[in-house]
C-alpha cells in the first residue's frame, strides 16, 4: 500500500472513529432525513403508494438537504479544535487529506442511506431496494460528497459558516441531483421510453469531472 | 491612481455609440416580426446581455485559474469585476426573455434548459459574492473565489446538459433543428444585420465597463492600503 492510500485510510479512520465514539452526524442526519420524509408528506398530502417520480425527487431531495448537514460538521469539526491546523503540518499529501475526509463524509452519507431507504420504502409502499437505485445513490453520493467536501472545507474558514455550505452547494450540484432524480425514477419504473443509462452516464461524469477538480484544487483551500 | 487611459475613453466612447446605435436599429430599422409582433425585439437585447453573463463567467474562470497560478491581486480584481458584471447581464438577460416569453409562450417561466441554466448562473454567481462578503482576509478571499469560479463554470454546462435531456421549446437561433420549436426568426437580412450591431455594440461595452470596474477594485484596494497604513 503507497503512502498516499495509508494517509487517505489514516484520516477516514480518523474520522469515523470519532464519529463512531459521538455518532454526532449519524443522530442528527437520520432524525433530520425523516423529518424531511415525513414533513414531505404532510406538505405535498402524499398517497400512501408513491408514483416513482415523486419517490425518486423527494428521496434525493432528502439525500442532498440531509448531506450538507453531515459535511459542514466534519469540516467545522476539525476548524473549531485545531484538527485540521494538525492535519496540514503532517508532512503528507494534502489531496490525500482530502480524500480521506471525502471517504469518510461517503461512508456516513451512505450509513444514512442504508437506514432511510427502507424505512422509504415502508412509509410509501415502493420499494427501493433495487440494484439500480443502490447503483444510483452510490454514484450520487461520490459526486455529492466530492463537490461537497471541498466546498465545506472553504465554508468552514468563512465567517458566515453555518449558512455558506448550502448556498455554495446547492447550485453547483444541481446537474447531479437532476440525473439522479431521473436515473433512480428510470429504474423505479423501467420502460423503453424511460432508460436511465444517459442519466447514469452523467453522474459519472459529474462525479469523475469533480473528483478531478476538487484533487487540483483543494491544496488552495486549506492552503497557509 | 492615472487618469482614464485614452483607450478606455475611446471604448466608452465607442460603447455609448454602439448602444445608441443599437436602440436606433432595433426600433427604427429593424421590421417588425411578422408573428410574434413588436415584443420580438426584446430579443436583440436579450440575446447580447446573455452572451455578456456567460463570457464574464468565463471570464471569471480562466482568471480564477490565473491568479491560483500567480498569485497577482490585479487578477482576484479581475475575477470579483467579471463576476459582477455577469450578474448584471445575467439579470437582464433573464428579465428580457421573461417579457418576450409571457406574450409568446404565454407564460413567464418555463423549466426549459437556458432558462433553468440562466437562472442557476444567477446563483451561482450570487453564492460567489456571499462567499467573498463571509472572508475578511483578503489572500483567502481572493483564494475561495478563484477556486468557486472554476467549479462554477464547470458546474454551469453540467446543468445545462442534465435539464437538455428533456426536450427544450427554446428557440434555436442558428443551426439546430428548428422545425422543433414553436417559432424560429425568419432570416430578414435585417434582423440579421440589427443583431450583429447588438451583439458586437455590447461586447465593447462589456469591455469598456469591465476595464472600469477593474479600475475601480485597483482604487477600492488601494483605498484599504491607506486606511491600513494609516492605522498602523
Amino acid at each position: 500500500m503507497g503512502t498516499f492510500t495509508r494517509t487517505l485510510l489514516a484520516v477516514a479512520w480518523k474520522d469515523l472513529a470519532a464519529e463512531w465514539r459521538s455518532r454526532e452526524i449519524l443522530s442528527a442526519t437520520l432524525v433530520f432525513s425523516i423529518l424531511v420524509i415525513f414533513i414531505y408528506n404532510f406538505a405535498l398530502d402524499l398517497e400512501v403508494t408513491l408514483q416513482s417520480d415523486l419517490a425518486a425527487g423527494i428521496l434525493w431531495v432528502t439525500f442532498v438537504f440531509a448531506g450538507t448537514l453531515g459535511l459542514n460538521r466534519s469540516m467545522s469539526m476539525e476548524k473549531d479544535r485545531g484538527g485540521l491546523d494538525g492535519l496540514l503540518l503532517a508532512p503528507v499529501d494534502r489531496s490525500a487529506i482530502f480524500f480521506g475526509k471525502m471517504t469518510a463524509n461517503l461512508v456516513i452519507m451512505l450509513v444514512v442511506a442504508i437506514v432511510v431507504v427502507p424505512v422509504f420504502s415502508l412509509l410509501y409502499t415502493i420499494n427501493l431496494i433495487l440494484p439500480g437505485v443502490i447503483l444510483v445513490i452510490l454514484l450520487g453520493s461520490v459526486g455529492y460528497t466530492a463537490v461537497g467536501t471541498l466546498l465545506a472545507a472553504m465554508a468552514v474558514q468563512a465567517r458566515t459558516r453555518d449558512m455558506l455550505l448550502p448556498i455554495l452547494l446547492f447550485p453547483v450540484a444541481l446537474p447531479l441531483l437532476v440525473a439522479a432524480v431521473k436515473a433512480t425514477a428510470a429504474f423505479l419504473s423501467p420502460s423503453v421510453t424511460n432508460s436511465a443509462v444517459p442519466w447514469l452516464n452523467l453522474l459519472i461524469a459529474y462525479d469523475v469531472i469533480f473528483l478531478v477538480i476538487a484533487w487540483l484544487v483543494f491544496d488552495f483551500v486549506v492552503e497557509e | 491612481m492615472d487618469k482614464t487611459p485614452r483607450l478606455l475613453l475611446a471604448l466608452d466612447i465607442l460603447a455609448a455609440a454602439g448602444m445608441a446605435g443599437t436602440i436606433g436599429l432595433v426600433f427604427l430599422y429593424a421590421p417588425i416580426e411578422r408573428v410574434m409582433g413588436a415584443v420580438q425585439k426584446v430579443f436583440y437585447f436579450h440575446v447580447a446581455s446573455a452572451w455578456v453573463g456567460m463570457l464574464s463567467f468565463l471570464v471569471a474562470a480562466i482568471v480564477g485559474v490565473l491568479y491560483l497560478l500567480r498569485r497577482e491581486p490585479i487578477l482576484d480584481i479581475a475575477g470579483h469585476a467579471a463576476v459582477e458584471i455577469g450578474l448584471v447581464f445575467s439579470i437582464i438577460a433573464v428579465l428580457a426573455g421573461m417579457t418576450w416569453a409571457r406574450p409568446v409562450w404565454n407564460t413567464w417561466w418555463t423549466w426549459d434548459p437556458r432558462l433553468t441554466t440562466a437562472a442557476i448562473m444567477v446563483l451561482v454567481y450570487a453564492a460567489y459574492l456571499t462567499l467573498r462578503g463571509g472572508i475578511d482576509d483578503p489572500e483567502r478571499q481572493a483564494r475561495f473565489s478563484a477556486v468557486y469560479a472554476i467549479v462554477g463554470a464547470v458546474s454551469v454546462p453540467l446543468t445545462f446538459f442534465s435539464i437538455r435531456l428533456f426536450r427544450t421549446i427554446h428557440p434555436v437561433l442558428f443551426g439546430g433543428d428548428t422545425s422543433a420549436n414553436m417559432s424560429d426568426f425568419s432570416t430578414d437580412p435585417r434582423m440579421v444585420v440589427t443583431f450583429f450591431v447588438s451583439l458586437a455594440a455590447f461586447s465593447i461595452l462589456f469591455v469598456a465597463l469591465y476595464w472600469h470596474r477593474i479600475r475601480l477594485g485597483q482604487l477600492a484596494s488601494r483605498v484599504e492600503e491607506l486606511k491600513s497604513s494609516r492605522e498602523d
